[in-house]
């Protein structure tokens, strides 16, 4: 009896089975695998290219920050200012570090003399507030300074009733109990005192604030000169 | 043409302007929603601001007085002429230049009241203007700031209402509609300033005024502004179930106000520094009645207070080495105020007539009697039958010795006191007690400075969208003087007789009315007719003749005049005329003589002679 060997090709038959479907997949997840990759590879390209023109300028301002002091000022600026959102690059050779921007510098404004001066002028020609301030009191009885008083209180007050609208801060009576909750407006409301812990503070109230509600100025014309307080008279 | 979009009512006042106006689109029915304009006016050189009332007050500066600049308004205005607030304090100091009450020298019957008149006796280089141009630059500021504010709705194109005392007569009324034209105005309607304060009442009341009075009422308007005193009465009636006003009476124009009482007790406080040695000059006088009426304020606001200190600062700047200080005690402004402008009086007393001195400055006709109640009892013994042909009031007429009115509206800033409100009240009250009539209600009004404005504005939007409406008519009837033929008798005059033209409470809209009597006019020549006015004689009819009357009955007022130009007729032809009145929509009474013969009927217009007594011997 002869054992008939079985032919090599029978023999592989069951591998090839296997392995081909096993293959073919393979070459699919391959074909797969190369589109996304190809794909991701443009996206890639294109960011980096985004980023990569950039380069020129932000070596340009590396450069000319270090060289010229107004240009870093600027730039400084818009960083501050949060103009931009996009955290400046700068090079390890910086010679000034930026503090960080947790409180902004204030912006202080002078406000013009005009309004000042035109107010000091309305309590003057109304209240004789000027011509009050102005004299030397010493030599006076509490009586005089009294009479006096009574002109520059009624013409101020009349000033404050007709150009400014002005209310108490807080509406309660001085003396009252008050709670200051948590995110309280400290500009409207000042705590005083034994000021530890955390809101909400208790305390009493001390003073009620005023707020100027509405401020109704005079217009003024262009030409006038708002520094005469008060013109000088002569009788003719 | 598209309606106009704001109703607007104008307070042409002796001192005080206001303006006020409704949107008529935002009403609804009886809720009429009325704004009060605030009015850009200069308060000092170079600064503008707006208040609610414009000082009625004209100031004329010398070209040197102020910077070119410091002058301009908004809209730039006349450098020439301040108006507001600046030219009333400007003229504190330098009164010469200022033209003030414009509005009692406009119905005043001894001046020419387009002649450039004001400030009287001034210095020849004072540009003067005449009472009419005033009222027309007071017109204008409000046009102007109205059109500042209000750039799509231009005041001419809206419904304006421009008050005028109850008590002017034709011609001044005839003026005030001419200022108006003046500034553009195209739909314009005269209101009577009492009525104007009733109208704001009803306003305020939304409704609720029909609650308030009832049929058979008679109200009482008392007016007391700051230059002026008025007076009306208005009847309320009843026509097919709904509440009807009927206005049935006004006063006559009494120069007496708010600033007659302030400069009287400055006058108190002035004599009482003089007695410890102390003078005051004109200045010092100007800031004493300033602080007099703030002190009065403080007084009759409260009960308590006994005095109260007023400080007469020093002009100089040394307040306080310079000041003087005084006091004004309650029992002062009680004797000056209460007892001298409100005194108990009994309703036959009159106000006291002085015979004027004979060569009198032309100045104006301020009332002799300080007395308002005075003046309120003479009113309503004038009035006693004016409520006689009304229906349901019949029983009022005949034996009362004045009219009793059930109810009583104050207006003008004075009532703002209520300790006057109520002795007005309580003094009309004693004189119906005293005739067993029940006493008069009081109706409460408020903001008495802005309610003629509001009043106005309300009867602005009411005539054109529908509302309450109170009836009047013509306030008097109207006469002229016809001189019966006779024979002349050396040291008599001819006997005058008077023709009646215009009934009284003739309407506005009314058909023409034609006297039948013919009068024969020179062609070409001016024709001058002496003219009476009535406003107790409420029976006669267009065309009735009077042969006599009582001497308080008729009052002659200005002449009236006409030409008939010489195009169609021959100089110096004689042709018969007819006079025609009509009451015409804006409220101003309108004479014609029309030709009864010819071909050319056209009627030729008669007018009022506003050119006081010069005019008479042109």
């Amino acid at each position: 009896m002869t054992d008939a060997k079985p032919s090599l090709s029978d023999r592989l038959k069951p591998v090839l089975a296997v392995v081909i479907p096993l293959l073919s997949k393979a070459w699919m997840w391959l074909r797969k695998a190369t589109v996304v990759v190809a794909r991701w590879s443009v996206v890639l390209a294109r960011k980096t290219w985004v980023v990569l023109r950039r380069l020129p300028i932000s070596l340009y301002s590396l450069y000319r920050g270090l060289a010229d002091a107004d240009y870093a000022r600027t730039l400084t600026d818009l960083y501050v200012a949060g103009s931009s959102s996009l955290p400046l690059t700068v090079g390890p050779g910086r010679s000034k570090p930026e503090p960080a921007p947790a409180a902004p510098a204030a912006v202080l404004q002078t406000s013009g003399p005009d309004s000042a001066l035109l107010l000091l002028s309305l309590l003057q020609k109304e209240g004789r507030f000027i011509d009050f301030l102005e004299e030397e009191v010493t030599g006076y009885t509490d009586q005089e300074v009294g009479a006096a008083a009574r002109v520059v209180h009624a013409g101020c007050r009349r000033v404050l009733r007709q150009h400014l609208s002005i209310a108490p801060v807080r509406e309660e009576a001085e003396g009252s109990p008050i709670t200051l909750m948590k995110g309280f407006d400290p500009a409207s409301v000042r705590p005083t005192g034994n000021v530890v812990g955390e809101p909400p503070f208790t305390g009493s109230l001390v003073h009620r604030g005023w707020r100027a509600v509405e401020v109704r100025l005079p217009q003024v014309a262009s030409s006038h000169d708002v520094h005469i307080l008060a013109a000088a008279e002569v009788e003719l | 043409m598209s309606s106009p979009r704001f109703a607007i009512g104008i307070d042409l006042g002796t001192t005080h302007c206001a303006l006020s106006y409704v949107e008529s689109a935002k009403c609804e029915g009886e809720e009429v929603e009325q704004q009060i304009m605030p009015v850009p006016q200069l308060t000092a050189p170079g600064s503008v601001e707006e208040r609610t009332l414009l000082p009625s007050f004209l100031y004329l500066p010398h070209p040197d007085e102020f910077r070119a600049g410091d002058l301009s308004l908004p809209w730039g205005g006349d450098p020439g002429r301040v108006s507001g607030e600046l030219a009333r304090r400007q003229g504190s100091t330098t009164p010469i230049r200022l033209v003030a009450s414009a509005k009692s020298w406009l119905c005043h019957p001894d001046v020419d009241r387009k002649a450039a008149i004001l400030p009287p006796d001034v210095p020849a280089e004072i540009d003067q203007v005449s009472p009419f141009d005033a009222t027309v630059h007071y017109l204008t500021h409000l046009r102007e700031a109205w059109n500042g504010q209000h750039p799509y709705a231009p005041l001419h194109q809206q419904e304006v209402t421009v008050t005028v005392p109850a008590s002017f007569d034709p011609a001044a009324r005839e003026l005030t509609a001419e200022a108006a034209r003046a500034v553009g105005i195209e739909h314009l309607v005269l209101l009577e300033e009492p009525q104007a304060a009733l109208y704001s009442w009803v306003n305020d009341s939304q409704g609720r005024w029909r609650h308030e009075v009832k049929v058979g009422d008679i109200i009482l308007v008392v007016d007391v502004g700051g230059g002026t005193s008025d007076f009306s009465l208005i009847a309320v009636t009843e026509e097919d179930g709904a509440l009807e006003l009927n206005r049935v009476a006004v006063g006559e124009h009494i120069l007496l106000g708010g600033d007659n009482m302030d400069l009287t007790l400055a006058h108190v406080v002035r004599q009482k520094l003089k007695a410890l040695g102390v003078d005051l000059d004109r200045w010092q006088l100007q800031a004493l009645t300033h602080g007099c009426r703030q002190a009065k304020e403080a007084l009759l606001a409260d009960a308590e207070l006994e005095s109260v200190p007023v400080v007469v600062p020093s002009r100089g700047a040394k307040l306080i080495g310079g000041s003087i200080r005084t006091e004004l005690t309650r029992a002062e402004v009680t004797r000056t105020l209460i007892d001298g402008f409100f005194p108990e009086c009994a309703a036959a007393d009159r106000p006291a007539q002085r015979a004027r001195g004979a060569l009198t400055k032309v100045g104006l006709p301020f009332a002799q009697d300080p007395a308002v109640t005075r003046h309120l009892a003479a009113f309503l013994a004038k009035q006693a039958g004016a409520t006689g042909d009304l229906e349901g009031f019949v029983e009022h007429a005949h034996w009362a010795s004045f009219l009793h009115p059930t109810a009583v509206l104050f207006n003008g800033g004075v009532f703002n006191a209520t300790v006057l409100r109520e002795r007005v009240l309580s003094v009309i009250n004693q004189w119906l007690g005293a005739e067993d009539a029940p006493p008069a209600r009081l109706l409460a009004a408020r903001d008495l400075d802005l309610a003629v404005a509001r009043g106005a504005a309300f009867y602005a939007h009411v005539r054109r969208h529908g509302g309450v409406r109170i009836r009047g008519g013509t306030s008097h009837s109207y006469y002229v003087g016809v001189e019966r033929s006779m024979p002349a008798i050396p040291g008599m005059e001819p006997e005058l007789h008077a023709l009646c033209l215009v009934p009284f409470g003739l309407e506005e809209g009314s058909e023409p009315l034609t006297a039948p009597q013919e009068f024969g006019l020179v062609v070409g020549e001016p024709v001058r007719f002496r003219f009476f006015g009535s406003s107790v004689r409420r029976e006669d009819r267009a065309g009735e003749m009077l042969e006599e009357w009582s001497a308080d009955e008729l009052e002659e007022m200005e002449e009236i005049q006409t030409s008939l130009p010489a195009e169609h007729w021959k100089q110096g032809e004689v042709v018969p005329v007819h006079l025609q009145a009509v009451v015409s929509e804006v409220g101003t009474l309108e004479l014609t003589a029309i030709p009864t013969v010819g071909n050319d009927r056209t009627p030729w217009k008669v007018s009022f002679n506003t050119r006081g007594a010069s005019g008479r011997s042109e």
